[in-house]
Formats: C-alpha cells, sequence, structure tokens
C-alpha cells in the first residue's frame, strides 16, 4: 500500500486537528468529500484522494441536552450536543457551547472552535472541537 | 415463489426478565432453552439439533467472550457447530437471519437460535460505556454524545419536521407499560399515567426516563426447523415467511436523515417482498422500542403509517391492545425490558405465542400474521421478520 492511500485516515484527521485545521479528502474521481477521510471511497470505490480543508461555519440540523453522562463527561452535564451540516454539506456532530442552553435552536448558525490539546498518556489523544453560535 | 416459508418456528422459551441476581448469561440461557425443550416432547435436543446461532452484545458485562461454545454448553449442546452474532441490539435479529440461512439453505434440518445479555450487576454508568459502544467512537462517543443521546437527536428532528410531542411520546411508554403489566415474564409489570411520564427526569433532552428502555437480565432462544418437518414436532408451527437484513453508516451524522432508519425501511421491503405481503396485512408486530421515539419512527418505517404520522397513531390508540395493529403487545423493550442480545429472538417468541394462541391475557384474537423488527445502535443494523401461523 502507498504512503498516500493510506493517509487518509480518521488519525490524519485528529492530526491536523490538533494543528487547529479542519480538512476532509476529496475524491479525485467523483468529487465526493467525506469527513472522516477514509482510504477507500464509499461511493466509487476510488483510492485517490486531495485533502480539502471544509468550512469552519454551518447550520444546526438537530440537537439534544444530555443531563445523564458518561462518567468521563459527568461534570459537564447538563451539556448540549448536536449535528452541524457545514456549508459544503458536510456533516459532523459536537458539543454546542458558549451559549445558554435554551438559547438553542435548530437550523441556528454555528462555527467550529479548536480546543487546547489535553495531554493524556492513554490511547486516543484526540484532540477535541465544539461549536459556537457564529 | 412468495409467501413461502423458509423456516418453521416449532418451539421458543424465555428466561424471566429483569433484575436476576446470581444467574450469570450462560445459566439465563439454560433457563430459555429448557422451556424450548419442555415446550417441544417430540424434540430430542441432543439428537435433532444440529446447530446454534447466538447473539450477545457485550463481553464486558461478565468479562466473557466465547459465547457460542459457552452458550451450546450450558444448553446441552456440546459439540454442535455453535456461531454467536454481534450487531448491539439487534444481535440475535442478525442471529435469527443466520438461522434462516442454515435451515433454507438445506444445511441444516433442525438449528436452535437465541440470545443472552446479563446486564443488571453493573452499575449505570458502567451500563451506559458498555452501550454507547454501539455508537461511533471517534466522533460522537468521543464528543459527549451517548446512546439516548443519538435517539434524542432523531426525536428533535422528528418533532421539528413533523411537530410530533413529548406527549405522543409518552403514549408509547404508557401502552407498553400496560402490556407489560400483562406479561408474567416482564421486567416492570406496573401501569404508569402519562402525568408519570412527562414528569419523569430528563435523561437525554427531550427524552425523559419514561422514554428509555430498561437494563435487564434476560436470554431467549427459538427452535427452528426446514417446513416440511414441523409436524414431526408440533402441531402448531409458525412459518417465518420474511426475512430481512440491511446495514447503514455507524456514524448516524452521516445519514441523509434523521427522522428514519433507512436500514429497518430496506429490511421491510425485503421482507415484505418475500412474504408478499403490504403492510395492511400485520396483525399484529414487535418493534424495536428503545426509546419511545424509536417506536414512532417504526410505524412509518414499516409502512403502518405515513412518515411523520406516528405519534398521531400513537396518540389514537390504533396499536394498543385492542387498536387497529397492536404493537408490543408483550410490553416492549420499554416495559418487558431490553437484555440487548436478547431482545430479536424475544420478540419472535412473542410473536410465536401471539400466533399459536399462548398470549393469555394479551392474546391478540385471530393473530395470523406477525412482524418483528429489531434496530441495532442507532440504526446501522436493522431486521425485519414477517411470520405466518402453521
Ligand atoms: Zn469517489
Amino acid at each position: 500500500m502507498s504512503a498516500q492511500s493510506s493517509s487518509f485516515t480518521i488519525e490524519q484527521f485528529y492530526k491536523a486537528i490538533s494543528q487547529k485545521k479542519l480538512i476532509g479528502g476529496k475524491c479525485r474521481k467523483c468529487g465526493k468529500i467525506h469527513m472522516p477521510p477514509r482510504p477507500l471511497c464509499d461511493s466509487c470505490l476510488s483510492k485517490e484522494f486531495d485533502w480539502v480543508e471544509l468550512p469552519k461555519t454551518g447550520k444546526l440540523l438537530t440537537y439534544t441536552v444530555i443531563h445523564v453522562a458518561p462518567t468521563q463527561f459527568q461534570t459537564m452535564a447538563p451539556y448540549a450536543v448536536g449535528i452541524v451540516q457545514l456549508e459544503n454539506g458536510v456533516k459532523i456532530p459536537g458539543m454546542i457551547k458558549e451559549t445558554p442552553l435554551d438559547k438553542i435552536k435548530v437550523g441556528m448558525p454555528l462555527t467550529l472552535e479548536f480546543e487546547e490539546c489535553q495531554q493524556t498518556q492513554q490511547w486516543p489523544q484526540w484532540p477535541r472541537y465544539h461549536f459556537k453560535p457564529a | 415463489m412468495k409467501g413461502k416459508p423458509l423456516a418453521s418456528i416449532v418451539s421458543a422459551g424465555l428466561s424471566k426478565f429483569g433484575k436476576i441476581d446470581g444467574l450469570y448469561a450462560r445459566e439465563l440461557f439454560a433457563e430459555a432453552a429448557k422451556e424450548a425443550y419442555e415446550r417441544c416432547p417430540n424434540l430430542d435436543p441432543k439428537r435433532d439439533i444440529k446447530a446454534l446461532f447466538i447473539g450477545h452484545m457485550g463481553e464486558s458485562y461478565e468479562h466473557q467472550g466465547h459465547t457460542g461454545a459457552t452458550a451450546a454448553d450450558w444448553a446441552g449442546l456440546l459439540h454442535v457447530p455453535a456461531t454467536r452474532t454481534e450487531a448491539a441490539c439487534c444481535s440475535s435479529g442478525v442471529a435469527l437471519k443466520a438461522a434462516v440461512y442454515a435451515v433454507a439453505s438445506g444445511l441444516c434440518d433442525v438449528v436452535m437460535v437465541g440470545g443472552v445479555e446479563k446486564m443488571t450487576h453493573r452499575s449505570t454508568p458502567e451500563v451506559t460505556e458498555f452501550l454507547a459502544m454501539a455508537s461511533d467512537f471517534p466522533f460522537e462517543q468521543w464528543h459527549g454524545i451517548t446512546f439516548p443521546g443519538l435517539f434524542a437527536l432523531m426525536a428533535t428532528a422528528h418533532m421539528h419536521k413533523y411537530g410530533t410531542t413529548e406527549k405522543q411520546m409518552a403514549q408509547i411508554a404508557v401502552k407498553n407499560h400496560y402490556n407489560g403489566s400483562l406479561n408474567p415474564k416482564a421486567q416492570m409489570q406496573k401501569e404508569i399515567t402519562l402525568e408519570q411520564a412527562l414528569s419523569s427526569r430528563v435523561v437525554a433532552w427531550p427524552l425523559k426516563l419514561y422514554d428509555c428502555s430498561l437494563i435487564t437480565d434476560g436470554a431467549s432462544c427459538l427452535i427452528l426447523t426446514k417446513p416440511e418437518l414441523a409436524k414431526r414436532y408440533t402441531d402448531a408451527p409458525v412459518h417465518i415467511i420474511g426475512s430481512g437484513q440491511a446495514s447503514d453508516t455507524i456514524g448516524m451524522y452521516e445519514r441523509e436523515e434523521f427522522t428514519s432508519i433507512r436500514a429497518a425501511k430496506l429490511a421491510a421491503k425485503t421482507a415484505y417482498e418475500m412474504a408478499g405481503l403490504t403492510p395492511s396485512d400485520i396483525d399484529v408486530a414487535e418493534v424495536h422500542d428503545c426509546f419511545t421515539i424509536a417506536e414512532i419512527i417504526a410505524y412509518e418505517d414499516l409502512g403502518f403509517c405515513r412518515p411523520g404520522e406516528g405519534g398521531r397513531m400513537a396518540e389514537n390508540g390504533e396499536t394498543a391492545l385492542k387498536g387497529r395493529i397492536p404493537v408490543n403487545t408483550s410490553g416492549g423493550l420499554k416495559a418487558k425490558g431490553h437484555p440487548v442480545g436478547a431482545t430479536g429472538t424475544a420478540q419472535a417468541y412473542e410473536i410465536y405465542l401471539q400466533l399459536t394462541g399462548q398470549a393469555e391475557k394479551r392474546q391478540v384474537a385471530d393473530a395470523e400474521i406477525g412482524l418483528t423488527h429489531n434496530v441495532g445502535g442507532s440504526g446501522a443494523t436493522a431486521t425485519v421478520h414477517i411470520y405466518r401461523r402453521g
């Protein structure tokens, strides 16, 4: 396997996030933009991609406010999460912060914000991001 | 040929559902197997059963994998080929599909298919974490989205698009608790009021405690044979005449819409086509109500009503025990309980009882055609099976 075909991966996506870049893999054959990037296009089975920077703004498609949280997020509850459709159509889920919970509405414009990396020894060490009102 | 039986259920077993202290998964499965053997005196399990398929989701609960061989041994079937299937909450739905393949291919005359999960000995945060494994880890779990959270995202989308209400969702809970009150094997055998459901604490808005299914211990199984051999074992078989299964993206966010479950629609299409039937032919159904919104979406995906009308269907009582098409007569995942790996074949167990006139206080009069709808995770797997009284 060539280095190029193996590099369109979730690991590379998060490596870019740690450098405060939001990227996807664009299929050279059919043009589909993948988030996360993947080594095989699910539409046309091509293995050829180019990196593209994704727009950081979009609109909220749906959301929920989590009250019963897993151990790791318990101190943050209640917190909002939603699915955002970016301006180019790509969908990304994430937390919605920097707004009162009762101000969150379907259709509201949001923008992606990178968070500072936490230092842990455990897998995975993916950096985080969240959405805030645009 | 349409409507041709693919395989026939000649017996079925179900352990008690609930918090069953002191019994491990393998022992729960033995309880279900015991009932299936007792119901079918003409069956010699050691001689006749040629394979076991068993659904089981999580090895984390008991620090125990390798469920196929373990369950076969405890069911008294040592040395049969034993295969465990895992598709989150659809684990035994896909086991049933695999068992249908085994019988319909002609390779096996008689097989056992079932499922098991032992959950209640672990703390709620632990169970929450284990169940979350059914969803995408890098983009959903990692960003704090819980399993109820995914269905809450569907509920918000459904409310926004169709005007579905929290009250309509609560009506599903009230109906299923009523049905559960009539089922001696259900975990929750008590009725609840609409007010109780609506005022219960929020888990993931708009879903509240009474919108969520239960954490349950339990096991279920069926004995399947070739249709032409069914009368050897029972005078009252139930034929499987449609068997559909489909998959979808593991990440819910990648799907085109959040107001329906595409894998379930595809599985239903396959099953209806095989059976040569339409939604209006169904007399009784067990659907995957892991959350109340999931039952509303199931009505729409199965064609019991048009998209967006599921909430009203619940409100009008059309799916109540005495309604036009009774749904979740067992109490569903909501009240009977949801030992995730056992759920798919537990749904088939209820349909087996209904179509053989053994459902006692919750019997649907003259039920001839039944359906089960089993969903894994937020919909990355779904199976739909259609049954006809033999
Ligand atoms: Zn492509």
